[in-house]
Formats: structure tokens, C-alpha cells, sequence
């Protein structure tokens, strides 16, 4: 074996045991077998069959999972708590919303060659910030560049005068309830409180069919593998050993030698940019982003999707997001008025008694047992 | 004797009746000598005219045969001599006003009132008239002027005039009433004064006169300046006014920020549990006491202190006390808490905006220029805000739970030394802080709706204070609290309220960066604080 094989080989060794890796194909064999063939394939009506509702639902959800991982990354390895992080979901999806909004073409409802919301505030040309977004291209790179500079100029800041704790925590909070402020506004040329909607093709081809919604589907989900793989990757090396160091002790790694500002920046600009992908992933199958998804509610409740999950795990962060918001589809249909409670109640219990979460639980189950 | 009784008689007479040829011209004229009867009515300028115009303008007035009466209902009483006639004649014909006529006594019946022997009246009728008047008016205003006393209506009344010779003066006239106007702070003054200055579509000024149009300018220099300074009080005070607020939503903030580290995502929803407790106060005295309405509030406010305090204590002693040391987890438990509270608060009272009325004395407010009114509620709040914190002062500095608290704040493991029980200081500390927080609840009630959300829009603007203003110090939260109310107001007035408050935020950010302890740190060696 060549000396680069040997490499991948000891990094898939070390990413995950054998049962990790079996665990991992079979969802992925979940994912992109059974999910195309049962909506597909399968006719309605067959007891097999999954309605475009499960796969909107589970499509995302995996949006919120790689957010999960991203968060999870930053506040269970690195001790930094974000409550900011769905300004930079929201920026991702708003970023390629533009792509979708200029894909549209004249089939709005003023049949212009401009979004709805520009011809409705009487504007004859694109503002800067719509330039070049027909390339989508242009607009993906927009996905990447700017939650992941916002995250890095922001950072910088931040951790130079080393803000951390609570104190960072409420600036980022204040940082996303700016940004829904400035969102809401007509003038920032952004659709206002509608945001973007209606959308109609992706890459030229008609957006609802059932074989773009299976394509988005599917593309999540690797990016979804992609994401844990890398966080993995991550954690698994001497610079997450870093990052846990960080959190656990700041003063002790900073008397090292290392700077701890290096890593921080680094590890929060790459979940930045983690949710601006999911972001842009998350748009074109739910159909919608408007700056509700920056406010203050929405950010904290992904610190929760990854506090359910366990901190620390990365497949907590994945099981946590799922198991948060299965739930909350099931309550805000079937009991709209206790969803409240059960968020509420989910976020003390689950700081009172499961600090490492639903993962934890599994292993302090596991300790007791032996 | 008998003459000089008869002498007096018709002295009397010729005060109190009206000259029978002018009502008779009213009734039985035609339609210009109407007119020149209602001038001479205006002119004779008494209660009688009144009343007889006021009867023509509302069909009251009716002729039977000769005479001329004034019918109300089945009463009629005599035009001319205003004696009762009974019984009534049953051959009447009513005098018709036509729509000319119609137009003048509207005019001839708002100079009437302007000189009214009741001062609301007039002060109606000279600020109808100071939004614009007919010309036709002035020499009614002129007359009105001679006789008035009251300052107040003199100035009015000299402005209203002036802005009519202006129209239609001599050169003289029209200058005079241009300085006349230069003391005025009436916003239409100004556009009145402009519209001297206009130029016509051919370039030629609507005044011709160049030395009137040059005293103009200098009035409406004047003018300006003064409404300028008037907008400046005005935002002065809402600055003042919303930093009042702010300091009373983050105070409790401060306190248990200060004391524990962790940061109370519950905070806004003991504001709302504290405005929610003065609806249901509010609600009480409605329904069991409604003569005492008016004072409901000093029930409110010990109420609106002690049920957000003691939400805070049991919520303190049941799950913030389990997760000391890890603040951030104290911060996501604390967010729960608020969810359950909206969510009950929505479960009792409904989702839906409920209103606070506000006793009598709050409602209405000084009017210090036109246009710029400072509302009682607002002023009461700003003294209560006051209040609050001098209470708050005296507490930390005179009383020994002051004392360990401070204590606390600055050391906690050496105040445990020394005696001090920190966790009985952590929960009457915390209830204070809830207590104040729902103080700030009652304040916010009086000014607004109260609703499930009310906290949440507060939150960040508080937790704002507290970041700048740094904990440990009353001073730094004050300070903080004015300043972030300044900021915004003045940002406000310049760009918009929502581009204010991201310029805020931004600065808040940028400021942090230079003092991450905020403006009043307490010193220390640590590396962290």
C-alpha cells in the first residue's frame, strides 16, 4: 500500500470503529435507497409509500441536523455558546434565495423580469447586493463567503478582547436581533417581513417536481454524512484535543503557549459557514426564509437541539435535532398549545438532569448494566 | 320719581332686548338685508345675538305673525325681548336659512364665541380659528381682542389676527402683523409665514413688498428656531423617557447578573407577569371598587413587586440553585422557564393584547409648545423609575441584606468565610431582582399593551444595559440605561427607528470591545472576572 492509502486508512480507523462505520452505511442506505424507492417508486396508497410530506419533513431536519453539528462543534467542544447561529442559517438561505428569486423570471405574479416584492416597492433596477446572483455559481459561492466573513470579522472582535461566556452569548443574541431588524426592513432589499417565497426552478428545472425534491433530499443527506465525517475529523485530531482543551481550561492552554484566538476563530467561522450551507439547503425544499429564522427564539433553540443530543457527541447533535423536532411537528399539530410547554420543560429538565443528554443516558445506562 | 323709574326701565331694556328693526330684518328680510342684520347682530355682540343666531343656524327661529320667536320643543320665548310666550301661537312659519346665510353664521357664530364669557369656549373657538380663518373675520377677532384678559387667549387671538391682515392688510398692517407673528411657536404659523416668502410659477413673489418679505424672513427664522428648540425638548424627552424604562427593565438584571454571573433569560417574562399582575389589580378595583379606581395603582405596584419576586424565588430555589457554575446552562434552563410563563400567562389570560387603563391623573399631559405634549404617564414613570432606584440604592448601601449582597458580588467564597449566608443571599437577591423587573412590568403597562410577548421585546435592550453598563456599580447601569435611551431617540430622530437601534447594537459590539467589563468594572487581578 502507497503512503497516501495508508493515510485514509488510519483516518477511517480513526474516525470511527467498525460498528461506526456500519451504523453510518446503514443510514445511508436509508437515505438514498429506501427514501427515492418508497417515494418514487412505490405508488400512493401503498403501505410503503412516503408522502412528499416525510420527505420535506426529513429533508429538514437534516438541515437542522448539520446546524446541530455545527453548533455542537463550537459550544460542546469549544465551550462557546452561540445564540446567534441561525443568522448565519438564515444568511446562507437568504444568500441563495437570491439565486431561486432570480430563477423565477418572469413568471411572478407581475410577470416582470424582478422579484414580486421589487416591482410591488416600484424599483427599476437591482440593488448591489443582487449582483450576479442569476449565476448560481456566484450565489453559491455567496452561501460559503458570507455567513463565514460575518463569522470571522465578528470573531475576531470577540475573542481579541476576549469576550466569552454569558457575555458572548448575549452579543451574539443581540448580533441576530440587529440582523432581523435590518432584515425586516423593505429598504435592505430583501423582500421585508415575506422574504422569499414562491419559488419555481432550480437550475432550470421546475423546483416541486418529486425528482428535484428527492435530488435536494439526497444532497443534504450526504452533506449531512460530510458534515459529521468532518466534525469527526476534526475533534478526532490534535486540534480538537485544542478545542477541548479550551473549554475545559482557556487560562491553562493560553500559559501553553498556544493562542487560544486561533482555534476559537477557526472553529466558529467553519460552523458559520457549516450553517450557511444548511441554510442554502434548507430554502429550496421548504420553500421559504423570511428574518423570522434570524430571531433571538430560533437560535436558542438550536443550542437545545445539541443539549437534548448530548454536547459533546456529534451524533448527539444529529439525534438531538431530530428527536426536538419530530416533536415539535407532532405537538404544533396535534397539541398547538402545549408545544410551549414541552420546549420550556425540555430545556430545564434537560439542563437539570441529562447534562450529557440523550447519548449520555445510553452510556450511564450501559455503566449501571455492567 | 315714576319718571326716573321709567327712565331706568328703558335704560335696562336697551341693554337687555335687542333692537326689535334688526331681528325683524333677520326674519322677514330679504336675503342682503339678512346679512347686514347678522353683521349687526355680531356687532351688538351679546348673549341675545348669540341666541338668535344659534336659533337660525338649528331652524329654531319662527315667525308668528308680527313677532318673532325662538321655539324650543313647546317653550318659546320672545326674540326682542327674550319674555316667555305662552301659550304658543298656533300659526307659525319658520325663517329659512339659505346656504349663503348658512355660511355666515357659521362665521358670525364662531366670532360670537370668541367672546363667550366662559374661557373654554373662547380657547375652542380661537384655536378652530388659529387653524385657519376666513378673512371676513378680522374685525370679529379685533373686536374680541380689545375685550379679552386672559394672557394666554390675548396672544392667541393677536396671532390669529395678525395671520389675517397678513392676507389682506396695507403695507403697514402687514408688518406689523409679520413681527407679530415672529412670537409665535405654532407650526402653522410657519407655513403661513413661508407661503409670504413663496415665489409664483413666473418667478414674481406672492408679496410683492421686498421690506415685508425681509421681516419675514426674520420671523420665520424666529418661528423656526423656536419649533426646532420645541423638537429638541420633545426628544429630550422620550430620551429620558425610554432610558427611565430601560433602567427599570434592567436594574433586577443587573442585580442578579452581578451577584450570581448567570444571565436571566426569564427576565422579560417577570416584566410581563408584573404588567399582567396590575391588569388583574386593575381588574379588582374595576369589578369591587370602581369609586376608587383612580388609586388602584397603589395596590398595583406593591403587587406588581411581589409576585414577580416570589415567581423569582421559587424559580431560584427549584432550578436556578442546581446550576451554579455552569452559567451558560443557567442560561438555556432560565429560557425554558420564560417559554412555560408565556405560555401560562397565554393559557389564563389569552393570547391576545389585554389593556391597562390608567387611573385619571395619569392620562393627558402638558402641552409645552404646540404639537409637543409631554404625557402624564410617561413623567410618572420617569419620577417612578426615580423612585425605584433610590429605593434600590438604599437598600444595597443601608441595609444589611444590601450589605451581603454586596458582599457577595465582590467575593463570594470570602463572604462565606466571613459568615455571610450566601445562599439565602442568592434568593432574596434573586426575588429582588424578579421584584424589580416586575416593577418595570407596572411601569410598562401604563404605556402600553400588555401581552404574552410584552417581555421578549425588552429582553435584548436590557441585557444591552447591563452589558454596557457593566455589574457590580448602580452607577454603570443608570448611566448605561440614559445613554442607550439617548442613542436611540437622537439615532431615531435621524435615520428611523429600526436602523437606530442596529446603529446601538453595533456600537454595543464595538464598545466591548475596548472595556469587555463594561463602563463601571469592578477592578480586579484576575484574568477572568
Amino acid at each position: 500500500m502507497g503512503p497516501i492509502a495508508d493515510r485514509i486508512a488510519s483516518a477511517i480507523a480513526r474516525l470511527y470503529g467498525a460498528r461506526g462505520w456500519s451504523t453510518l452505511a446503514a443510514f445511508a442506505l436509508v437515505l438514498f435507497v429506501m427514501f427515492p424507492l418508497c417515494n418514487l417508486v412505490v405508488p400512493p396508497g401503498n403501505p410503503f409509500y412516503l408522502s412528499a410530506y416525510w420527505v420535506t419533513l426529513v429533508g429538514k431536519i437534516m438541515c437542522y441536523a448539520i446546524v446541530a453539528l455545527a453548533m455542537d462543534l463550537v459550544w460542546g467542544y469549544t465551550g462557546i455558546l452561540s445564540l446567534g447561529h441561525g443568522l448565519f442559517f438564515a444568511l446562507g438561505g437568504y444568500a441563495f434565495g437570491m439565486y431561486l428569486m432570480r430563477q423565477i423570471g418572469s413568471d411572478g405574479q407581475y410577470r416582470a423580469n424582478m422579484p414580486d416584492f421589487m416591482v410591488f416597492l416600484d424599483w427599476n433596477e437591482f440593488p448591489w447586493q443582487w449582483w450576479n446572483s442569476d449565476q448560481f455559481w456566484w450565489c453559491a459561492l455567496l452561501v460559503v463567503l458570507v455567513p463565514g466573513l460575518l463569522a470571522y470579522v465578528f470573531g475576531y472582535f470577540a475573542f481579541r478582547s476576549r469576550i466569552k461566556g454569558v457575555y458572548f452569548s448575549i452579543i451574539t443574541q443581540a448580533l441576530t436581533y440587529a440582523a432581523m431588524l435590518l432584515f425586516f426592513r423593505n429598504n435592505t432589499g430583501f423582500g421585508g417581513n415575506n422574504g422569499f417565497t414562491d419559488f419555481k426552478r432550480i437550475l432550470g428545472i421546475p423546483i416541486t417536481i418529486p425528482e428535484t425534491r428527492m435530488a435536494l433530499f439526497a444532497i443534504t443527506g450526504a452533506t449531512l454524512i460530510a458534515a459529521l465525517l468532518l466534525g469527526r475529523y476534526i475533534v478526532t485530531s490534535k486540534f480538537g484535543r485544542i478545542l477541548a482543551a479550551i473549554r475545559d481550561a482557556e487560562q491553562r492552554i493560553m500559559f501553553c503557549g498556544y493562542d487560544p484566538i486561533q482555534y476559537k476563530l477557526f472553529i466558529w467561522t467553519l460552523s458559520a459557514v457549516m450553517c450557511g450551507i444548511a441554510g442554502a439547503l434548507y430554502v429550496p425544499q421548504v420553500g421559504i426564509i423570511n428574518p423570522g429564522e434570524m430571531s433571538p427564539a430560533n437560535s436558542i433553540e438550536i443550542a437545545i437541539w445539541v443539549a437534548v443530543g448530548g454536547r459533546g457527541t456529534l451524533v448527539g447533535a444529529i439525534v438531538g435535532a431530530g428527536l426536538v423536532n419530530g416533536a415539535k411537528s407532532f405537538f404544533t399539530q396535534a397539541f398547538p398549545e402545549y408545544w410551549l410547554y414541552v420546549l420550556g420543560l425540555i430545556f430545564i429538565l434537560v439542563t437539570l438532569f441529562m447534562p450529557k443528554g440523550v447519548v449520555g443516558l445510553w452510556s450511564q445506562w450501559k455503566n449501571r448494566s455492567a | 320719581m315714576r319718571t326716573l323709574l321709567i327712565a331706568l326701565w328703558l335704560f335696562a331694556s336697551g341693554a337687555h332686548a335687542l333692537e326689535a328693526a334688526i331681528v325683524e330684518k333677520l326674519a322677514f328680510g330679504e336675503s342682503d338685508e339678512q346679512v347686514a342684520a347678522i353683521a349687526a347682530l355680531v356687532a351688538a355682540g351679546d348673549e341675545k345675538a348669540a341666541a338668535v343666531l344659534q336659533a337660525l343656524a338649528e331652524g329654531e327661529l319662527q315667525t308668528a305673525g308680527k313677532s318673532v320667536l325662538i321655539v324650543k320643543g313647546e317653550e318659546a320665548t320672545d326674540a326682542v325681548t327674550g319674555a316667555k310666550v305662552a301659550p304658543l301661537p298656533a300659526e307659525r312659519e319658520d325663517v329659512i336659512a339659505n346656504n349663503r346665510l348658512r355660511r355666515e353664521l357659521a362665521g358670525a357664530l364662531a366670532g360670537l364665541k370668541l367672546i363667550s364669557p366662559q374661557r373654554e369656549i373662547r380657547l375652542a373657538a380661537a384655536k378652530e380659528l388659529a387653524g385657519g380663518a376666513d378673512a371676513a373675520m378680522l374685525p370679529l377677532v379685533k373686536k374680541a381682542l380689545e375685550k379679552e384678559t386672559d394672557a394666554e387667549l390675548k396672544s392667541m387671538l393677536g396671532q390669529i389676527a395678525a395671520a389675517m391682515e397678513l392676507k389682506d392688510g396695507s403695507k403697514e398692517a402687514r408688518i406689523a402683523a409679520i413681527r407679530m407673528l415672529g412670537g409665535s411657536n405654532n407650526p402653522n404659523t410657519k407655513m403661513l409665514l413661508l407661503s409670504v416668502l413663496e415665489k409664483g410659477k413666473d418667478g414674481s413673489f406672492a408679496e410683492p413688498d421686498e421690506e415685508v418679505r425681509r421681516d419675514a424672513q426674520a420671523s420665520l427664522r424666529a418661528v423656526e428656531g423656536r419649533l426646532a428648540w420645541g423638537e429638541r425638548l420633545g426628544i429630550l424627552f422620550t430620551s429620558i423617557s425610554l432610558g427611565s424604562i430601560l433602567l427599570l427593565a434592567a436594574l433586577g438584571l443587573a442585580i442578579t447578573y452581578g451577584l450570581m454571573g448567570v444571565i436571566n433569560m426569564a427576565h422579560g417574562e417577570l416584566i410581563m407577569v408584573g404588567a399582567y399582575t396590575t391588569y388583574a389589580v386593575q381588574n379588582l378595583f374595576r369589578a369591587h371598587a370602581p369609586g376608587a379606581f383612580d388609586w388602584y395603582l397603589a395596590c398595583a405596584v406593591p403587587a406588581a413587586f411581589v409576585v414577580p419576586a416570589a415567581v423569582g424565588m421559587l424559580l431560584e430555589r427549584s432550578v436556578i440553585r442546581w446550576l451554579y457554575g455552569r452559567p451558560l446552562e443557567t442560561l438555556l434552563a432560565t429560557w425554558g422557564i420564560s417559554l412555560v410563563l408565556i405560555q401560562t400567562v397565554r393559557t389564563i389570560f389569552g393570547a391576545q393584547n389585554v389593556q391597562v387603563e390608567n387611573p385619571g391623573f395619569m392620562s393627558g399631559g402638558i402641552e409645552i409648545l404646540v404639537g409637543v405634549v409631554l404625557p402624564w404617564s410617561r413623567i410618572v414613570i420617569v419620577l417612578f423609575a426615580a423612585a425605584v432606584l433610590t429605593g434600590i440604592w438604599l437598600l444595597l448601601t443601608r441595609t444589611r441584606l444590601g450589605l451581603f449582597v454586596r458582599g457577595v458580588t465582590q467575593n463570594r467564597a470570602m463572604a462565606s468565610c466571613v459568615g455571610v449566608p450566601t445562599p439565602r443571599v442568592d434568593t432574596w437577591a434573586f426575588g429582588l431582582g424578579c421584584g424589580i423587573a416586575g416593577l418595570a412590568g407596572c411601569a410598562l403597562s401604563q404605556i402600553g399593551n400588555v401581552g404574552p410577548d410584552l417581555g421578549q421585546s425588552y429582553i435584548v435592550d436590557s441585557f444591552m444595559v447591563v452589558v454596557l453598563g457593566g455589574v457590580g456599580q448602580l452607577a454603570g447601569t443608570v448611566y448605561a440605561a440614559l445613554g442607550l435611551g439617548f442613542a436611540n431617540k437622537l439615532l431615531e430622530a435621524w435615520q428611523g427607528a429600526v436602523l437606530a437601534k442596529i446603529a446601538v447594537l453595533v456600537f454595543i459590539i464595538m464598545f466591548i470591545q475596548k472595556r469587555p467589563q463594561g463602563l463601571f468594572a469592578l477592578k480586579g487581578r484576575a484574568v477572568e472576572g
